[in-house]
């Protein structure tokens, strides 16, 4: 995941541990500070929000990656390895939205299909691997 | 899609590195352009063609050519 090809890699690779980065630390105040009740109101929001935002960030840095690849194959790599962790993502919640419809199991976290995301992202780069021969892409 | 890449790289004494600095891409590009594993778009065709100092046509085989020989 971290083997930088490219400049637009290196920079998506940075900008992933930032975010990373930024998530583990607000992730932490987030939740030592809420679980103790020491923040209330709109700051307790805005507290709660933040880790989210930075998670999404992750997406941001994927969409820059798209944008700012300026090599070609590279860029098809990344594209099919996008739309392997997407289709298995949008299956997966699909699935599972219709199993907790039935209750036929407990209805899945929000940021459960994030997580269902980026775990799909290694398996399109598997899939890029074994039909193309580079697993390329994030 | 067929293409005298590698003919073309060896006689320059090029390795894979080489030819992809001098095009501005990644070395894993080049590989998959010279085994066949991906086609070009027609920009870095004209690229490659132009670094060698030929044409596309003398550097990739026409897929419809390369059929028609088959046959």
């Amino acid at each position: 995941m971290f083997n930088a090809r490219t400049p637009a890699h290196r920079r998506y690779v940075r900008r992933v541990f930032v975010a990373m980065l930024g998530y583990l630390v607000t992730f932490a105040s987030a939740d030592y500070l809420l679980s103790r009740d020491l923040v209330n109101g709109a700051a307790a929001w805005v507290l709660a929000v933040v880790p989210a935002l930075c998670v999404a960030s992750v997406f941001w840095a994927l969409g820059r990656l798209v944008i700012e690849e300026t090599d070609e194959y590279q860029r098809m790599l990344l594209v099919r390895q996008l739309l392997v962790a997407t289709g298995l993502t949008m299956v997966a919640v699909t699935i599972w939205g219709f199993l907790s419809d039935f209750d036929m199991v407990a209805p899945a976290r929000g940021f459960y299909p994030v997580w269902i995301f980026f775990f799909s992202l290694g398996i399109g780069a598997l899939v890029n691997k074994l039909t193309v021969g580079d697993s390329g892409g994030c | 899609m067929e293409n005298s890449l590698k003919v073309l790289r060896a006689a320059r004494n090029w390795s894979q590195s080489d030819l992809a600095d001098r095009l501005g891409v990644s070395r894993q590009s080049v590989n998959a352009i010279e085994t066949g594993k991906y086609d070009p778009s027609l920009p870095l065709a004209f690229r490659i063609a132009e670094l060698f100092g030929l044409t596309i046509e003398q550097v990739f085989v026409s897929p419809t050519q390369h059929h028609s020989r088959a046959i």
